[in-house]
């Protein structure tokens, strides 16, 4: 008995850690079922009126778009001004890299609450105020930061030789970057985009001192949270967490391919 | 899409020196390696090899000197404006391309339309065909190094450099593939260039071979030629093995020099002189020594008065460890075929050596004598 507990300890603990990881994701998806009336609470019979009625809560759909409104610019922005600085931080030495890689990860590590208060009052002064517009700025720097340090690791791990055998087989420098620099990179960029993008959807804080009169689907839900979140919330996030997986998934079978055939 | 320059004919480095701050990587070096032939640099790691070969490559910048082709000076082009390619000491394939495509690289840079035919032609010369949709990924070591040399020879450069080509792999299969890239040179005819630590790598393969230490040429010439008659101590314990006695010069006799060691007169060719001054450091290959009875008569260069204070047996040959009256041990190796006589530990001895086997060194020669 002990023999059997000692040799399966790992297995039990690991079983036990992912179910912790998953209970909440388990829940979300399994009321997204609920025959709820008012409150989504507690279980009351399972229905798929959500699913086949998603848009039916007031907001919840134009408070989606919104988010999408905010995280795709973000996204794109982030990714681009972030994989160029770590090119420029990953590659050439120059006066004042070492602050600069320093404050690269000051967004991360300042507290949100300050950053989305600073950055209401510094909004207002510069006369952009409230919207979706100053909501993508900053959402975009702190996406940035993430960016930088992602695809850094990856230009770091880039066998320099690589760019060198390119260029010695007649790549000019620009030929070089498309054909063997960027290829290599790209999964870490691929990366970096996906969780810039995951960030920006996620972000309450910032987003709940910037947005002003329109609603991201944070803000919607926390919002509705008042009254008794909709099923409908449970089917969007149900979405949102299937749409991450199959990414995820892509990903692992295209690196694979990448590599073999 | 660039075009490298058509250009052929010798490659010449002149007074070429490469410097890391204030330390000296490449001091001063001129050579000239003819079109067509099979060029090996030795010497011990962080002597210059790599540096010297990324300058004629393209990849670093001679801080001083010029580096021409036939009569085209292509020391400010990039690498992919010369015609000169690259075998990387761990071949540096693209990870992500397969190796059709690795070899097909430099053509598609270049604007070739029709590359097929070619990359065939050349997957066949390194037996690797079959495996042309694969990744490097799932290549062995042995494979990988066939493709980055396909990966090159498929452009016909005037020039290719192989750096340490062979560093990677097993004993076994790095004299398979010396004998394979020995046969593959002469099939292409492009000029190599190869560096490499191993001396018994750079004699059995290249015509003509650079000994570098400390950022210089030492010596250059046959592989013959370097073993036979070596100038410097550096050289000569570089290829193989050799004893050193201290002398010193006492005169000449006809095209002979006469040589006192210890109380021994000696005698050898003056072309085997170079030693500047006196002072001389007369050096004689192992194998080149006989073993006589103490009594005896000999001819040649004759040392009486050795002892015998070790023997080995190594198949082929034994070496014989012998005490000499001045107190240094010399190492005689004597071919197991009956000739010598049979001694053993303890016995007293005379060596000899035929006068043209010796080479003089010069007695200051700063190198480590062994
Ligand atoms: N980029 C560099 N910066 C500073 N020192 C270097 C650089 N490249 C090479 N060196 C130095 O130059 C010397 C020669 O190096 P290398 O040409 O690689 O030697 P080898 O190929 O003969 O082993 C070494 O001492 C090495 O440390
Ligand atoms: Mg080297």
């Amino acid at each position: 008995m002990t023999h059997w507990l000692s040799k399966n300890l790992i297995r039990i603990y690991a079983v036990l850690a992912i179910f912790f990881i998953l209970l909440p994701i388990f829940y979300t998806v399994a009321f997204s079922f609920n025959d709820a009336q008012k409150r989504n609470i507690s279980w009351q019979g399972f229905t798929l009126t959500a699913w086949l009625n998603p848009c039916e809560p007031i907001g919840i759909c134009e408070a989606l778009g919104n988010s999408f409104k905010v995280g795709i610019p973000a996204t794109i922005l982030a990714t681009v001004m972030g994989t160029m600085i770590a090119f420029a931080l990953g590659r050439y030495n120059f006066r004042g890299r070492g602050t600069t890689n320093l404050l690269i990860f000051l967004p991360m590590a300042t507290p949100e609450v300050v950053l989305g208060a600073s950055l209401l009052s510094m909004f207002i002064n510069i006369k952009v105020g409230s919207g979706l517009l100053p909501v993508i700025i900053a959402h975009t720097m702190f996406c940035v930061s993430f960016v930088v340090v992602t695809v850094k690791a990856r230009v770091a791990s880039l066998d320099p030789k690589l760019e060198e055998a390119a260029r010695d087989l007649y790549a000019s420098e620009w030929e070089t970057f498309r054909r063997v620099t960027l290829p290599l990179v790209a999964p870490g960029i691929a990366a970096a985009a996906l969780l810039s993008f995951a960030l920006s959807f996620d972000d309450f804080i910032i987003t709940n001192f910037n947005s002003g009169v329109v609603d991201t689907f944070p803000e919607y839900v926390w919002t509705a949270a008042l009254r008794g979140v909709p099923p409908q919330a449970n089917v969007i996030g149900t979405l949102m967490f299937i749409i991450a997986l199959a990414f995820v998934f892509a990903g692992q079978v295209l690196s694979k391919r990448r590599l073999t055939k | 899409m660039s075009e490298p320059k058509k250009v052929q004919g010798d490659l010449v480095l002149s007074h070429v020196t490469k410097s890391f701050g204030d330390f000296t990587a490449v001091d001063d070096l001129s050579l000239t390696i003819p079109k067509g032939s099979f060029f090996a640099l030795l010497g011990p790691s962080g002597c210059g090899k790599t540096t010297t070969l990324r300058m004629i490559a393209g990849l670093e910048e001679p801080t001083s000197g010029t580096i021409s082709i036939g009569s085209t000076d292509i020391t400010d082009t990039k690498p992919y404006e010369r015609p000169v390619n690259t075998v990387f000491q761990n071949y540096a394939l693209f990870p992500h391309l397969t190796i059709f495509e690795n070899v097909a690289f430099g053509l598609r840079r270049r604007g070739i339309k029709n590359v097929d035919a070619e990359v065939e032609r050349v997957l066949n010369l390194v037996e690797l065909s079959h495996l042309k949709s694969r990744k490097p990924g799932q290549l062995s070591g042995g494979q990988q190094q066939r493709i980055a040399l396909a990966r090159a020879v498929v452009n016909k450069p005037a020039l290719l450099l192989l750096d340490e080509p062979l560093g990677a792999l097993d004993l076994k299969l790095r004299r398979q593939m010396q004998i394979e890239l020995k046969w593959i040179q002469t099939e292409v005819g492009i000029t190599f260039v190869h560096v490499t630590h191993d001396q018994e790598e750079a004699m059995t393969m290249a015509d003509t071979v650079a000994v570098m230490n400390n950022g210089r040429i030492e010596q250059m010439g046959s592989p013959a030629e370097l073993y036979e008659n070596p100038r410097t101590v550096f050289v000569a314990n570089f290829l193989g093995q050799s004893n050193f006695i201290d002398g010193s010069i006492e005169g000449t006799d006809g095209d002979n020099v006469i040589a006192n060691l210890h109380g021994v007169r000696i005698v050898f060719p003056k072309t085997r002189n170079n030693a500047n001054g006196k002072a001389v450091k007369v050096g004689i290959r192992p194998e080149k020594f006989r073993l006589h009875d103490a009594g005896s008569s000999a001819a040649g260069n004759v040392l009486t008065g050795g002892i015998i204070t070790d023997i080995s047996f190594f198949g082929v040959s034994t070496q014989y460890m012998v005490e000499m009256p001045w107190k240094q041990e010399l190492m005689v190796f004597e071919q197991n075929d009956g000739g010598a006589p049979d001694l053993a530990k303890g016995d007293a001895v005379t060596l000899s050596w035929e006068p043209q086997f010796t080479f003089a060194l010069d007695g200051t020669d700063p190198s480590q004598a062994k």
